[in-house]
């Protein structure tokens, strides 16, 4: 069974390529939006911006280093540029041109990372971005966001664009499920809560929420009500869900495709921590590298999967 | 383009250099911190872009967007900056005095954020080049006039990264990007050649299509005639290998002092005496 499909929910794009498709249709009303690519525009699709904009595009090879500073540049002279890569080269190799030519200078640089999580499969874990959301979420003044499916990636791809500021984009390689229809209201910093429900919260975010969505269709049945909130920015986050979720709830569980340091779990933790403490539980890929495989088949093996998030909800709940 | 730059001439230029120079004692001095031998090699070639013709900037106005720019990646060498930026009119000579102390927006390091007139936030050697392309290619894209210079230092390009800047910008074949290498011959613990030898820069920097010049960096007239070489050229970026000494303008007082790197600390306030007698 596919994700989402126990939610009734159709497989749609990836959001990879809702994020090209998005950028190559804004390129025309957003003119200083200039895409800088490290050889891999093929696979994080900003090819096809590239091609549509050919003036604005830069491929400067296999060198992500100087990739990110170039951004910083035409940032510093007034350019929107979007530097995409995968999630871990973008993140892990250019971690202090990150920090040094975009996040310390507060420059408007679009970093758009692909590739995230450990569903890209096959390749194995040497291209899984499980550190990223971490690692934006360390340096001050970057928003970081994780869109879940094709609409709210769209959407958010011209958030990232409006927004001042230096902006981290999570996308991923599988299609996902179609979680939202054209009326979705997509805001950076602001959750959307995609089902109602008053005896948990599962908080989740990217690929993680079709799973949660999964859950608690789940958990339905089981006569749990489970609340689902859409955290499609970790930073800023959305503290005001959060403490209601808890208040009105009591319990919280996090879902997320990335490992346990640094992600979406420890953001939500350090505010209910601080202001409204209630149970919680962890879904995420804990503290390993994964492996090859197929997608399903690592979801399943890593703990990733809607019975995981059930598992995490019977337990918080018993607390 | 409307900004004009500043042209003196040859003997004030050396005037120039020689107020550089104090107000770089002066400033690392009150401090008590700093990197003045760092900033002294540079002395020459940032007077000339400042104050010899060549880099189109107003301090009245430092977000122009015609402007050129200039990105001192070697960011510890910062005074020699400041310095300029003082004579510039961007601040006062008074304010220089200010160096790294708590509340002033002249850092240890360039901080663009916090002082108008700095184009790049350095510090972490290697990516002064890489901003630098970026800008050159902002330029290009909105076809506008406006030059960048960059300088590093030659410990730094042991940096991959200024490798990879040296190759994309072949591509892109940035006419408006000059790189000013301020080969001083030291480093952090020791010798450039005994580091991590690099050399011989121009050789290296050729092939990846840059036009290359090596000067003595530290001759006024050579350095007004490789930048205007330089800003000639119209279909390659530039690189002008400088090759200087550290602590060019003070060497005999880290003579007696025992130590021709002098790398990351200040003059005493004797040794600082004794420089300045020398800078007149």
């Amino acid at each position: 069974m596919q994700i989402g499909e126990a939610s009734g929910l159709k497989i749609g794009q990836a959001t990879r390529d809702a994020f090209g498709r998005a950028l190559e249709a804004l390129g025309t009303d957003y003119p200083d939006v200039v895409v800088v690519d490290g050889d891999v525009g093929n696979s994080t699709r900003t090819e096809w911006f590239a091609k549509a904009f050919p003036e604005r595009a830069f491929n400067v090879g296999i060198a992500e280093s100087n990739m990110v500073s170039v951004a910083g540049g035409l940032a510093a002279a007034g350019k929107t540029p979007v530097v995409a890569s995968f999630a871990c080269f973008l993140l892990c190799n250019a971690f202090d041109q990150i920090r040094m030519s975009v996040a310390f200078p507060g420059l408007n640089v679009k970093l758009v990372g692909s590739h995230a999580g450990i569903s890209i499969g096959e390749d194995g874990p040497s291209q899984m971005g499980i550190e990223d959301v971490g690692l934006a979420c360390s340096m001050p003044g970057i928003s970081v966001i994780v869109p879940a499916d094709a609409v709210s990636t769209r959407l958010a791809t011209e958030a990232m664009l409006k927004h001042n500021g230096p902006t981290y984009l999570r996308l991923g390689r599988p299609d996902v499920a179609e979680i939202y229809d054209e009326n979705c209201k997509f805001e950076i910093g602001k959750s959307i809560r995609v089902r109602e429900g008053g005896d948990v919260t599962i908080i989740a975010n990217g690929l993680m929420l079709a799973v949660a969505l999964d859950a608690s269709t789940q958990l339905e049945k089981d006569g749990v009500s489970a609340r689902v909130i859409d955290m499609h920015t970790v930073k800023p986050l959305d503290e005001d869900a959060i403490v209601e979720a808890a208040r009105e709830t009591g319990a919280i569980v996090v879902a997320e495709e990335h490992l346990a340091a640094g992600g979406l779990g420890s953001a939500v933790a350090t505010v209910t921590s601080r202001t409204t403490p209630v149970p919680m539980e962890f879904v995420n890929v804990g503290d390993v590298y994964a492996e090859s495989g197929d997608a399903a088949g690592l979801l399943e093996k890593y703990g990733l999967t809607s019975q995981a998030v059930v598992d995490a909800v019977q337990r918080v709940k018993q607390r | 383009m409307a900004v004009q730059a500043t042209k003196l001439i040859i003997d004030e230029l050396k005037e120039m250099a020689t107020r550089l120079r104090r107000h770089i004692v002066n400033m690392t001095t009150a401090a008590g911190s700093g990197h003045p031998s760092s900033s002294m090699s540079a002395v020459e070639v940032v007077a000339a872009l400042y104050f010899g013709g060549f880099l189109r900037i107003d301090s009245q106005n430092p977000t122009d967007p015609d402007r050129d720019r200039f990105i001192l990646s070697k960011g510890h060498a910062v005074p020699v900056l400041y310095a300029a930026m003082a004579e510039s009119g961007y601040f006062s000579v008074e304010e220089t005095l200010t160096l790294r102390k708590l509340g002033s927006p002249l850092e240890g390091h360039p901080n663009m954020r916090r002082l108008p007139g700095i184009e790049a936030s350095t510090g972490s050697l290697g990516q002064g080049l890489s901003i630098g392309l970026g800008q050159a290619l902002a330029a290009r894209i909105d076809g506008r006039d406006s030059r960048v210079f960059v300088m590093t230092g030659d410990g730094e390009m042991g940096e991959g990264q200024v490798w990879e800047a040296l190759a994309a910008a072949g591509k892109y074949r940035t006419a408006n990007l000059t790189l000013i290498v301020d080969q001083n011959g030291y480093q952090q613990t020791g010798a450039a050649k005994d580091v991590l030898d690099q050399t011989p820069f121009a050789e290296r920097i050729a092939p990846f299509g840059w036009h290359t010049q090596t000067i003595n960096g530290n001759d006024i007239e050579e350095v007004l005639a490789a930048l205007e070489t330089a800003t000639g050229v119209t279909d390659q970026p530039t690189a002008i290998v400088s090759e200087t000494k550290k602590g060019f303008g003070i060497l005999p007082v880290m003579e007696e002092a025992g130590d021709l790197n002098f790398h990351g600390k200040p003059l005493s306030p004797e040794l600082a005496e004794k420089a300045l007698k020398l800078l007149v």
